[in-house]
């Protein structure tokens, strides 16, 4: 029974490559997918003017969006939980933002700040159903989606008569937090950059000699910022492995002392929080709030996050992986426009990139796993 | 002889109307490997659950080092150094080696005001332990997936060791297992006694339980049929224990060989 243990390498174990090694990674389906678009639309709209500077403001922006709720789906996809509401959640945020700043006239950060303190309440809520009665967060997640956009559509309605409610702009106008969502940052890099002639200026009328693009809208600071804080979180902390544990197999993981219903809750609030960041640049982009706004966000987050490399099932992702997923797809839908095709082909095209970018992720994980 | 780490005294649970153990009295003690036998049914693994603080039990005492235990549940149970090792949930496939070995244990480093988790720390600590079990890992960074069942059981055991287990539980660790990793899993356990541990071995294979063990409990339709020493009993008796004897012995005699 004591022998002394042999550590010699298992002769049926293949050495692999290191080449291999690197290549073996979450992101990689990400990664090629987005080479792939690049090279695409580098080739057939180069001169379309996709990638002159409001080209590619054009397209950031979009993906900026679709990162912002990647970021949340994807954390939460990995604990192992859906959150369908987040179409929604964009849509009562908006809302709420708009009765509390212009129609009850409070100042516009006191209106976010209670907008962001409700809708993650809303999260916990979710999650806290979700670990309360083991059902699946499809199921429940999917009543919230239904709940918040009913409450979206009744509230300005019967406050206001309308399902629009306008006049944000102007209500935030010089409000610190506000412009926290709504500004833009680097005004003085791309006023030289005009002047320099390196991108395009006004050649007539009031703006005259000042850029087309005058600065970094905070919708593209606030995608860059969370991917960045989701990426640590997962990878670099000790909550990070909680999230990867919980979603892998939470009854190990409660097992060897993992809190796991905490981790889960923080995800649905976390989510929340996404979609309300979300909410919250796009009235201040547009100066109103919609009842149908963020239709079908919650697949097309979910979409970002399988493309990135997610496990459907949990337990495996990244979210770096999500933020190119929400890049291919921003690239894809404007890219298409800029290339003049017709816009309906956006689907099928999408439709052809989740397919491959899933059958390489399913491949990747599999060598990862040991299955083949 | 020392003083028994744990004394399970006269144990009973109820569920209900079902009595599930009816009055079971183990002694464990530190460095020994003791084996609890008993067929399916038995009440194993009300018995580990009891131990393990899942369960509290209807009647009879737990005295942990002389004093009188209580566990309000398992996290109470882990804290005192009771540490159990579950069949299948153990460790999480898609999750690497180092991550499992510290997963709830994280190491923390601090940067600011910020703690982040200690990589480095980790799969040092990782592969150090992993060898001493004799476990060639191609990395830290590998996927527990791609270990076979004996070395994730191995990988558990590890973890419980390092992170101060007293009292190792093994809930039938060999019962999925071929017979090579089988064979790992029994040097791990000998491995881990002979640091002072006490191992607590629950299986239902006869010759795995000799093969390591050095006291042996039969469990019975809950209750304790008293405990052998090693070289008191053997294997045929503790087979007819933990059958019942009658209608074995009598299928044996109608197959010519032991069940």
């Amino acid at each position: 029974m004591a022998d002394t243990p042999q550590l010699v390498m298992d002769e049926r174990i293949k050495q692999i490559s290191p080449m291999r090694r690197a290549l073996i990674r979450p992101e990689l389906g990400g990664i090629v997918g987005t080479v792939a678009v690049f090279v695409f639309f580098g080739l057939f709209a180069f001169d379309s003017g996709m990638f002159n500077s409001q080209g590619i403001m054009n397209w950031s922006v979009v993906s900026a969006q679709f990162m912002i709720i990647a970021v949340g789906a994807c954390l939460l996809m990995i604990a192992g939980e859906f959150d369908l509401s987040v179409g929604s959640m964009i849509g009562f945020a908006g809302m709420m933002i708009a009765i509390f700043g212009v129609t009850l006239g409070w100042p516009m950060w006191i209106a976010i700040l209670v907008t962001f303190a409700l809708c993650v309440s809303i999260g916990a809520l979710n999650g806290f159903i979700v670990v309360r009665t083991g059902l699946p967060s499809f199921i429940v997640t999917l009543a919230f989606l239904f709940i918040l956009r009913g409450f979206t559509i009744f509230l300005p309605q019967t406050i206001e008569r309308k399902t629009i409610i306008g006049g944000i702009r102007e209500a935030a106008e010089g409000d610190w937090l506000a412009n926290l969502f709504g500004g833009t940052i680097g005004k003085g890099l791309f006023t030289w950059m005009g002047e320099a002639g390196m991108i395009a200026t006004f050649e007539r009328g009031t703006r005259a000699g000042e850029p087309v693009v005058d600065g970094i809208p905070m919708l593209i600071v606030w995608a860059l910022g969370l991917v960045a804080v989701g990426h640590v979180l997962l990878t670099r902390t000790r909550f990070g492995n909680w999230i990867f544990a919980a979603g892998g197999d939470a009854e190990a993981a409660r097992n060897s002392g993992v809190p796991v219903n905490r981790v889960k809750i923080t995800m649905f609030m976390f989510t929340a929080f996404c979609a309300t960041v979300f909410a919250a640049c796009q009235v201040m982009e547009f100066g109103s709030a919609g009842a149908d706004r963020g239709l079908l966000k919650e697949f097309e987050a979910i979409i970002a996050v399988v493309i990135g490399g997610a496990l459907l099932t949990g337990g495996y992702g990244s979210v770096i992986g999500a933020a190119l997923g929400a890049l291919i797809f921003g690239v894809v839908q404007q890219g298409l426009f800029f290339a003049g095709v017709e816009s309906s082909l956006f689907r099928v095209f999408l439709g052809v990139i989740l397919l491959f970018a899933v059958i390489l992720n399913t491949y990747i994980r599999r060598i990862i796993t040991g299955e083949r | 002889m020392s003083d028994p780490l744990i004394q399970m005294k006269n144990i009973e649970k109820h569920f209900g109307s079902v009595i599930a153990l009816a009055g079971v009295s183990v002694d464990i003690h530190a460095g020994e490997c003791h084996c609890l036998l008993g067929d399916n049914g038995a009440g194993k693994s009300t018995f580990i659950k009891t131990l393990s603080g899942v369960h509290k039990p209807t009647k009879g005492e737990i005295l942990f080092e002389g004093r009188d235990m209580h566990f309000a549940d398992p996290r109470d149970a882990i804290a005192a150094g009771i540490a159990t090792v579950h069949q299948h949930l153990a460790m999480i496939p898609l999750m690497s080696v180092s991550r499992n070995f510290f997963m709830g244990n994280e190491p923390v480093r601090k940067v600011g005001p910020f703690s982040f988790f200690d990589h480095d720390l980790a799969n040092r600590v990782t592969m150090t332990e992993m060898e001493k079990m004799g476990i060639v890992l191609r990395g830290p960074d590998q996927a527990v997936g791609t270990l076979s069942g004996g070395e994730r059981q191995t990988v558990a055991i590890a973890r419980a060791v390092h992170f101060g287990a007293r009292v190792l539980i093994l809930d039938e660790p060999t019962s999925a297992l071929g017979v090579r990793q089988t064979a790992n899993v029994l040097a791990t356990i000998d491995k881990v006694r002979k640091q002072g541990v006490a191992v607590v071995f629950i299986t239902h294979n006869v010759r795995h339980a000799m093969a390591v063990g050095d006291r042996f409990t039969v469990l019975n339709r809950g209750r304790t049929y008293g405990t052998a020493l090693r070289g008191e009993i053997t294997p045929e008796e503790l087979q007819d224990m933990m059958a019942g004897g009658q209608e074995l012995a009598t299928l044996e005699g109608s197959l010519g060989t032991t069940v």
